[in-house]
């Protein structure tokens, strides 16, 4: 029998980490991320969890040291936030393309300058073609159940993944989490050695000069598995419910039934989101709200059905892309729906940059824009909740 | 030793990460294509010292039955380290193409 506690997003991962029996773990503190591998290094003292728990002198030797301890078939783990996914970004590129395992939780915060620990999405957008599974997280529920699916993810794919949650409004929030028997997660994720890994049994060299007769193709393999993840993130988001009762899919909708205009949001705003919807349906508005869990690979059917038939889609980004056409979760929604008969309006949005709220009448003003949209066609993108 | 070249591998067949997992495949690796000059050894001037041997970093120098030193082109990148290094200057850079 599982257990339920109340405990943070962060402590959540941990729990999830643990459970997973990670082999390694290298941990380099950064807000709002640190709690979680603070946790896991009581773990590994108090003999909970018999890991190697590597400090490390920067961000960028933490992946390192991830991407080399995978090549060994290791069960690894690292967590980090902003600055931090920010210094690891060249080796998060050949975490993919040495087909690394690696699962990462990531705590959205926004990237200096100004110099701010709060949650915006910033950090994770910025690393968007590295490459990586990208999954996202709405409640620390959430955090421990996607961590735990994040592991099975990663090794039948051969390819990390990244968890983001949403610093301090899912990290630090203490929520009655739902924990399954370790026996239940260990039987769901049991550790195995990886074949064609690096061993002192057999002559492998990894990391080598890929000349341009080589490059392309090497790169084209870490394509195609992501391309094939799509089929083992489903398989392996039904097999979790079919063990723990709780499946999560790619794209959630919510009070879509006749509505002519939605919002499309990441992460936990998915909440106020839906709060404010349920107001306006009262009020006869026909209104509701699209969540994305897997932005990368981006779920393009998956968003296609889910906003069937509405006249016009509100996108809330989180980051931004100065000087671009767009911002970074519009700009997939506007490629993903481009070629789609009666494509809906598709008005653009920034708001809760830097860890500003966004509160309901916000939302509000982004429901009524949207069902402009829907009337009138999409303007200009709106940053929502700015100072003139 | 004569370099054979192989056929370059689709993206399906290459192991998986571009691992290698043969030792010194390097063998099956031609660089012609990387040279702009290659070394021409004047076997008189040539006294058998062996610094080009040793100096190679591409171990493209042989040494032929006779024990006279040759240089494989396959594996010559043309860095020209053989002949800065040769005390007795029997080794020539020559322009490709001339």
């Amino acid at each position: 029998m599982g257990r339920r506690v109340g405990i943070s997003g962060n402590y959540a991962v941990a729990y999830a980490v643990k459970m997973a029996d990670v082999d390694m773990i290298a941990a380099y503190p950064i807000t709002p991320q640190t709690t979680i591998v603070e946790k896991l290094s009581e773990f590994v003292a108090n003999g909970e969890l018999d890991a190697s728990y590597m400090n490390v002198e920067s961000e960028h030797s933490a992946i390192s040291a991830c991407v080399g301890a995978s090549l060994t078939g290791a069960r690894v783990f690292t967590a980090t936030s902003s600055q931090g996914l920010a210094l690891m970004h060249e080796i998060l590129f050949m975490a993919s393309a040495l087909r690394t395992p690696i699962v990462m939780a990531n705590v959205n915060r926004a990237l200096s300058a100004p110099l701010n620990i709060w949650n915006d999405h910033s950090d994770a957008m910025a690393q968007r073609d590295a490459g990586w599974i990208q999954l996202w997280v709405r409640s620390a529920q959430e955090a421990f159940d996607t961590t735990v699916e994040a592991f099975k993810i990663a090794e039948e794919s051969r390819l990390p993944v990244m968890v983001n949650l949403d610093g301090f409004i899912v990290s630090h929030m203490y929520e009655p989490v739902e924990l399954p028997d370790e026996e239940e997660v260990k039987k769901f994720i049991p550790s195995r050695p990886l074949e064609n890994r690096i061993s002192t049994k057999s002559a492998h060299a990894v990391g080598v000069v890929g000349p341009p007769e080589y490059y392309y193709e090497m790169k084209y393999q870490a394509i195609d598995a992501i391309e094939k993840s799509r089929v083992k993130i489903k398989e392996i988001d039904r097999e979790f419910n079919s063990r723990f009762g709780k499946s999560y899919g790619e794209v959630e909708a919510y009070g879509m039934d006749g509505a002519d205009a939605a919002l499309i949001v990441m992460g936990s705003i998915f909440g106020s989101a839906k709060e404010v919807a349920n107001s306006l349906r009262e009020e006869g508005k026909k209104v509701g709200v699209i969540s994305l869990r897997v932005f990368r690979p981006f779920p393009i059917q998956e968003l296609r059905k889910a906003v069937e038939g509405i006249k016009a889609v509100g996108v809330v980004d989180r980051a931004t892309t100065p000087g671009g056409v767009g911002n970074p979760l519009y700009n997939e929604i506007a490629t993903a729906l481009y070629d789609m008969p009666d494509r809906p309006a598709i008005q653009g949005f920034v708001a809760g940059l830097g860890g500003r709220d966004i509160r309901q009448d916000d939302f509000r003003l982004m429901y009524s824009a949207t069902e402009k949209a829907a009337r009138e066609g999409a303007g200009r993108c709106m940053y929502v909740g700015l100072r003139e | 030793m004569k370099c054979v070249k192989t056929t370059l591998k689709g993206w399906r067949e290459i192991p998986e990460g571009g691992a290698i997992t043969e030792p010194g495949s390097s063998v099956n690796f031609d660089v012609t294509a990387w040279r702009t000059s290659s070394p021409v050894i004047d076997q008189n001037k040539c006294t058998k010292c062996g610094m080009c041997f040793l100096y190679c970093p591409d171990s493209a120098i042989e040494i032929d039955e006779a024990g006279n030193y040759r240089v494989n082109l396959s594996y010559c990148k043309g860095c020209g380290i053989c002949a800065k290094g040769c005390a007795p200057k029997a080794i020539m850079m020559v322009k490709e193409g001339h």
